[in-house]
């Protein structure tokens, strides 16, 4: 927008200078200069989002095998009660996930939010190892104890919706 | 009691703000002049309507009145005094309260300081600015009353998130809506401008230092939140790029922006109808900030269906301001018409250019910040957009930002010439070449990426410096006398921007030492264990059970020291807050101007031998991030108080006296 205006403001002023071949070519300037920075810019956002979103799956997704191999992703639930074991030395920790359907097993290195707990909702980020073990680069909880990420609530609720229609179906 | 007075307060409030949306704008444009003189006496009415339910929600507060709603939720007879007061403004309702609370004060101020202003302008911004605030007014009084009742009448109160209890909430939010709202002040003499169809380099005085002031607010509040967050959360992070963090930066990228724009618009007379957009814009973003962290459709897109009747309110009245407003813009703007005209090569040209990259970088984030919520509203997938992909978009943009800002500050009005610039800054050149170059292996770095990120960053550090220094030489090389009256002559707004541009460059060095040279370690630790960083040993030498009014926390005592040499003790915490058993972490740091010490309990191993997962941090030169930001907030405040604003006004008539010294003094009491 701002190229915009300031296109036809230069060429409003070049206008009135004598010698039109000149105002045309500095016209001409301008646009040019518009719309390199233009396709720069969009060049920059797309190649930006394509390495940085990171999509988020439910457990059921992880376990169907929907998701990306090789790539981050999230995947979100309740972490499993009973699931989460240390290793005797060193910050390692390994959970389960669960969307109540499925779950997926998780190894964290590094130190866990104040607000992980069992049977709380949790979000970790990270890829999928070969053995389908999720090797979390980061793990999130939320600031407030009676929140659920919305994510978390969606993948709750799917696998409730799935298992009625099972119940039903038989 | 009380509440109901602070309700009734409210509402007459809104019943002033009618009037003052209504009558001073039909005043204006029918020239009835009692009409126009009435918008000062309802600001002045409203504000103490504004101040006293404001007062009437803290008096709540402070007595722990349980039977309104917003302080049941949010309160807690354990809760200390000064969080109770900070409460009023910790919960959604208690925000908008604040906003409008604000709203007033600047419409006030507006009132007090336009004395010399034309009849018909300061009616025009006063009627604006009314009729934003009666949109608010009822959007509080309609869907979140702060004074709601409830009933039974509960024993105890919920408390205060625990992440709130800090000082920052009490300083943060203030400071961060003044400057919100603060713009609102730009945005109704943009609107008065177009009502008036009286839009030139007078029109730009008059605003200037009003924008300024706001952006100053702005800065501050924003750097507040960062500092809080960094100490706070216990991640030692200062940005995160997190949606409500972005929707701070908007309206600062863009006010940025538009005061840039406003000094071309004073000085030159150019650029009027693009510097109207960027205000027009700024208080939009502002608005869109506000509403979309309080309404919590950051954090969930359901939220508007939690409360149907608040969302279509938000997106009735933000679609009305922003769409109207535009609307007006299309329709009256082309009669402003343009005026004077530049080279390619010339100050108003970088001037440009730092506008469209401010205001790219700022669609950018937006982008950022919305494209989740889009998607997740189409039902087009669950992502997030983390860190990467702002990093990836800000530094290309802000590099070539920071090389105008250089250009710009010395580059001539209307036309520049290319040798004329390299004789000028040829100096400033070649010494920011040799730093970028030199400093990554003095400082010793060897990994590629590394030594490429902060020969960038100390490149664009260095440039702004010695650019800005070449343009001080450049100025007062024709003054007569002493150094020190060389220093004296220069203008006031001339201190401010170097100040400001300064305040970058410090910035810039303490985000590139910080991501060139920071070292962390999440280590386990039991007492008698040391643990090294950054050249730093830190000592856990034990852990004891320690009570807060309303928490219980283990504090751990680590010795700091450095070569063998003791430096000082540390005390992080581990808080469970009684009112929700949540817990939160209480980083300790050793805080220096070269650099930061930071140790974080994180969480008790049941090994049977005491032993804490715990996280130490190396951060130099951290605190210039936020000391940058004090200097940019300085330099706004030592541009306002240049004298034209005031000396102007009494040379001529028709100009206005806004004499913002007393302006900020107001504010600041």
């Amino acid at each position: 927008m701002s190229d915009g205006q300031e296109i036809t403001q230069g060429a409003e002023a070049a206008a009135v200078s004598p010698g039109g071949i000149k105002a045309r070519h500095k016209r001409f300037l301008w646009i040019v200069f518009g719309l390199a920075f233009f396709a720069a810019i969009v060049a920059l956002v797309l190649n930006a989002f394509g390495s940085s979103i990171t999509y988020f799956y439910s457990p059921t997704e992880v376990v169907q095998d929907k998701v990306p191999h090789g790539r981050a992703f999230r995947v979100g639930g309740m972490v499993e009660g009973g699931s989460v074991v240390r290793d005797s030395n060193g910050l390692t920790v390994y959970f389960r996930v669960t969307d109540t359907a499925e779950t997926v097993a998780v190894v964290y290195t590094g130190i866990l939010p104040d607000l992980f707990a069992e049977e709380k909702g949790v979000v970790a980020q990270g890829k999928l190892d070969e053995y389908g073990v999720f090797q979390a680069t980061q793990v999130l909880a939320k600031h407030d104890e009676n929140y659920v990420a919305p994510e978390v609530q969606a993948a709750l609720d799917e696998a409730h919706k799935n298992r009625a229609a099972q119940t039903l179906a038989q | 009691m009380i509440p109901e007075i602070g309700q009734f307060a409210l509402v007459l409030a809104a019943l002033l703000m009618i009037v003052q949306g209504t009558l001073p704008l039909v005043g204006a444009s029918k020239g009835i002049s009692a009409w126009m003189a009435l918008s000062r006496r309802t600001a002045q009415g409203a504000f103490f309507f504004l101040s006293l339910a404001l007062g009437c929600l803290i008096y709540s507060f402070i007595v722990n009145d349980f039977s309104v709603l917003n302080v049941a939720n949010n309160s807690n007879t354990k809760l200390p005094v000064i969080y109770r007061i900070a409460a009023s403004w910790g919960s959604h309702e208690g925000s908008i309260l604040m906003w409008v609370f604000m709203l007033g004060m600047w419409s006030c101020a507006v009132s007090i300081f336009s004395k010399h202003l034309p009849e018909e302008m300061t009616a025009r911004v006063l009627g604006v600015m009314g009729l934003v605030t009666t949109g608010l007014l009822f959007f509080m009084l309609l869907t979140s009353n702060p004074f709601d009742r409830i009933f039974p009448v509960p024993v105890e109160g919920r408390d205060l998130n625990p992440l709130l209890q800090d000082p920052g909430m009490i300083l943060h939010p203030p400071m961060l809506y003044m400057g919100y709202v603060g713009f609102s002040v730009a945005f109704a003499f943009a609107i008065a401008a177009l009502l008036g169809g009286r839009l030139d380099a007078t029109w730009a005085r008059w605003s200037r230092p009003w924008t300024t002031l706001a952006w100053c607010f702005l800065t501050v509040g924003i750097l507040i939140g960062s500092w809080w967050a960094y100490y706070e959360l216990g991640w030692g992070g200062w940005w995160f790029w997190d949606p409500v963090e972005n929707a701070s930066l908007m309206p600062w990228l863009v006010g940025t922006a538009l005061i840039h724009s406003l000094a071309v618009t004073e000085k030159r007379g150019t650029f009027k109808v693009w510097t109207v957009l960027l205000a027009i814009c700024t208080f939009s973003l502002s608005l869109l900030g506000t509403f979309l962290v309080r309404s919590g459709v950051l954090t969930s897109v359901h939220a508007f269906a939690v409360d149907p009747q608040r969302g279509m309110f938000i997106l009735a009245f933000l679609a009305l301001v922003i769409g109207g407003s535009l609307a007006l813009f299309a329709f009256r703007a082309p009669k402003v018409g343009t005026a004077g005209t530049f080279k390619f090569v010339s100050r108003e040209s970088a001037l440009l250019a730092n506008n469209v990259l401010l205001t790219v970088a700022c669609g950018t984030v937006l982008l950022g910040t919305l494209y989740p919520l889009f998607l997740d509203a189409l039902k087009l997938g669950k992502i997030s957009v983390g860190p990467p992909y702002f990093e990836a978009v800000f530094v290309p943009l802000m590099a070539p930002l920071v090389f105008l800002m250089g250009i710009g500050a010395v580059a001539r009005w209307k036309e520049a010439t290319l040798p004329d610039l390299w004789a000028r800054l040829r100096w400033a050149a070649v010494i920011s070449l040799v730093a970028a170059v030199a400093l990554p292996f003095i400082l010793g770095r060897t990994s590629p990426t590394s030594v490429a990120l902060l020969a960038l960053g100390f490149a664009m550090a260095f440039w702004i410096i010695t650019s800005a220094l070449a343009g001080f030489f450049d100025r007062v090389k024709h003054v007569e006398g002493s150094f020190g009256e060389k220093l004296k002559r220069q203008p006031r707004s001339f201190w401010g921007m170097f100040t400001a541009h300064i305040g970058v460059a410090v910035f810039i060095i303490g985000v590139t030492a910080v991501k060139g040279f920071e070292a962390e370690r999440d280590v386990r630790m039991m007492p008698g264990d040391s643990v090294s960083v950054g050249g730093y040993s830190f000592r856990f030498e034990g852990l004891e059970e320690r009570r807060g009014p309303n928490y219980n926390a283990t504090r751990g005592t680590f010795d700091l020291s450095k070569d063998g040499k003791s430096i000082r003790k540390l005390y992080p915490e581990k808080r469970i807050y009684f009112a929700h058993g949540m817990p939160m972490t209480e980083a300790a740091i050793d805080s220096g101007i070269f650099g930061d010490r930071y140790v974080s309990l994180g969480e008790p191993i049941n090994d049977g031998q005491q032993s804490w997962s715990v996280r130490v941090y190396h951060k130099p030169f951290v605190t210039w991030i936020w000391g940058g930001c004090i200097l940019m907030t300085l330099g706004g405040l030592l541009a306002i108080t240049d004298r034209r604003y005031r000396v102007s006004a009494r040379r001529d008539a028709a100009a206005p006296v806004l004499a913002p010294l007393e302006a900020v003094k107001l504010e600041k009491a």
